[in-house]
């Protein structure tokens, strides 16, 4: 095991020099000269020549990436170049309002989706999982963006339930009043995919031949779904939910857009529309690292539930 | 019978991916149409009112414009206003070369442009983008996966590395990071975009598939009659896994679609003179205070139907293809 967690650390190296690597790539060589960029509209020869001393980009590309190693690996980004904050002061209040709506967004549509999954397995070829797979089909078609518009526009607009957007200073509030329709919002949009999923993970089990056993040996119904297949299926759909995390982190980006939502999603988008590349870089740098120690976990957690799997 | 032909077989026996297939190649025809020239030419011409509402819906607001067109001229104590001429002509919409409509089937646009015809070629775009980048995407995940797959170790290793880094970033934060530094709009963009980022599923099935047909015994006949590593790897072993890349092309069709209209949406995407799904979607926002909700629900109804009819001919092809499955 503690071999294995070894490899798989080591193995962090060259995906991240590669993270690294494809990032400088992009920002110092294809993003070009982020001078005039900084300079504004009217800028002299002078000024241009200071902001690009200042920020190295007028050394060689070697000694340009050997500063943005020292950046990944001292966690010191710098400041962001349209607000003058620290980037690592940006993630820091970042990070709880996106929390804030990610989890309870996780739980709840874990739990819809499972519910909904095994209904539609267990009821297989029926009515029941035809109109779920129907809906199912037809809900993921339509974009995230009309289930953000049309629900804010509904529920929050016309009918009044929620608030149209804004975030408030304690966790009740947001939690209770501010979050409440992008957690649905994000619930809804979720559920299909999610569904359709767990409905395969669900159905695999079903078909397994302990479940055969487990009902000619007498067992009620309930006892064979509830304790056994919901046990088997819940390892992927656990390993599932885990790795969905990071992409969350960073897409829920419209929905933390929408609602005025001070997250990290909402400061991507910013960071793209005001081209400011140092947060932009830290985010995607961040985000690589989490999914790699979440994707690890996933196989670890996925050990840990099933001790049938062994990890080489 | 050649697998090929058995798969047909299948697939004209389910009735859902037939009627899928059939929706699927009339959006095919419209887009075709509409790039060649055939079919809404003119979807930028300022043909109705702004925001005139469908011809269906009898509003108020109709009534109230032409009230207030009949009660004028009204008294103005006694002052001429000089520009009452030019603003009758505006009011009655005379100014312009033709009349302007009142309504339209499914009413118009802030600039007064036809909301089906510029769905349509939204439609156009949006499919093109989809299509493309799928194209493309699907091009490279086989040739990464089946020099892979085929060639193993270093070969193998590098291709492996590359689809760690590329799937360690997730995939919509990746593309806004290249959409933020190429700084600049368009078609060919966002293909570029959609299709640098979007070649790691395919790649992963592809070497999978190779790792296991490169031992196989028709491949080593090959390699005793002389045949050379590339008619191996694409004359030999590419038709038998052809299958997979086929359902994947359409499986990214779909996720491209969607991703297309979101960067489009944020204004990352095609460009200002351009119109797709995402595009009108951008309006709606605005649109839907003023409560014109029409041009909403004709991109929203155009693009679920189109994705609805793509994800459902994945499955029949799938189905069809792969009856192990089913």
């Amino acid at each position: 095991m503690s071999r294995y967690l070894a490899r798989r650390l080591w193995q962090f190296v060259p995906t991240l020099a590669g993270v690294v690597l494809l990032v400088f790539f992009l920002f110092n060589w294809v993003g070009g000269d982020p001078a005039y960029l900084l300079a504004g509209k009217i800028a002299s020869a002078e000024h241009i020549e200071n902001i690009r001393r200042g920020l190295g980009v007028d050394q060689p590309y070697a000694v340009q990436l050997w500063i943005f190693v020292k950046q990944v690996v001292t966690a010191d980004f710098g400041a962001s170049w349209s607000t003058n904050e620290r980037v690592s002061q940006i993630f820091a209040t970042r990070l709880g309002p996106s929390l804030t709506v990610l989890v309870p967004l996780l739980i709840l549509s874990t739990v819809i989706a499972m519910a909904a999954a095994m209904l539609a397995a267990y009821y297989r070829g029926s009515l029941t999982d035809r109109a779920i797979m129907i809906g199912c089909t037809v809900g993921q078609s339509i974009s995230i963006l009309v289930y953000i518009l049309v629900f804010q526009y509904f529920f929050a607009y016309r009918l009044g339930w929620f608030p149209v957007q804004g975030w408030g200073a304690n966790l009740a509030e947001n939690l209770l009043w501010y979050a409440a329709l992008p957690i649905l919002v994000g619930t809804v949009v979720s559920l299909a995919p999610d569904i359709r999923l767990y409905r395969t993970f669900f159905l695999d089990e079903i078909s397994q031949d302990y479940v055969r056993t487990a009902r000619a040996k007498g067992l009620g119904e309930g006892r064979v779904i509830w304790l056994h297949v919901l046990r088997n299926a819940g390892i992927p759909i656990a390993t599932n939910v885990l790795t969905q995390l990071p992409g969350l982190l960073a897409g829920a980006f419209l929905i933390e857009r929408f609602f005025s939502i001070p997250g990290i999603g909402r400061e991507v988008i910013l960071a793209v529309e005001r081209s400011d590349f140092p947060v932009i870089k830290a985010v995607t740098i961040y985000v690589a690292i989490v999914t790699m120690i979440v994707n690890l976990a996933a196989d670890l957690l996925y050990r840990v539930l099933d001790p049938r799997v062994q990890l080489k | 019978m050649t697998p090929w032909a058995l798969a047909w077989q299948r697939f004209v026996r389910d009735r859902v991916g037939l009627a899928s297939a059939a929706v699927v190649l009339i959006f095919l025809l419209m887009m075709a149409a509409s790039a060649a020239g055939l079919i809404v030419r003119d979807w930028g011409e300022e043909v109705g009112m702004s925001y005139a509402p469908p011809g269906f819906l009898k509003t108020e607001r109709i009534e109230q414009a032409e009230e207030t067109a009949a009660s004028r001229p009204r008294d103005d104590y006694g002052i001429a206003d000089p520009l009452a001429a030019e603003l009758a002509d505006i009011q009655m919409g005379t100014s312009s070369a033709e009349r302007r409509a009142a309504t339209l089937p499914f009413g118009a646009d802030k600039w007064g442009r036809d909301v089906v015809r510029k769905a349509i070629k939204g439609s156009e775009t949006s499919l093109v983008v989809g299509l493309a980048a799928a194209v493309l995407a699907a091009f490279l995940g086989t040739l990464f996966g089946a020099l892979a797959g085929y060639y193993g170790r270093w070969v193998d290793d590098f291709f492996n590395w590359l689809y760690s880094v590329f799937t360690a970033i997730p995939y919509l934060l990746l593309v806004l990071a290249i959409a933020a530094v190429l700084g600049q709009k368009g078609v060919l963009t966002v293909v570029l975009i959609l299709a640098l980022t979007g070649w790691t599923g395919i790649f992963r099935l592809v070497r999978a598939e190779y790792l296991k047909h490169a031992v196989r015994e028709y491949v080593l006949a090959a390699d005793a009659i002389g045949a050379s590593n590339a008619r191996r790897m694409f004359g030999h072993i590419l038709p038998n896994v052809s299958h997979v890349v086929l359902v994947q092309l359409s499986l990214h069709v779909v996720l491209f679609i969607k991703a297309e209209v979101i960067l489009s949406f944020l204004g990352f995407g095609v460009g200002v003179d351009t119109v797709s799904w995402g595009s009108m979607l951008a309006e709606a926002p605005s649109e839907l205070i003023l409560g014109m909700w029409w041009q909403t629900a004709a991109a929203t109804a155009v693009m679920a139907l189109a994705v609805t009819a793509f994800s459902l001919l994945t499955d029949a092809v799938r189905d069809a293809l792969d009856p192990k499955l089913a």
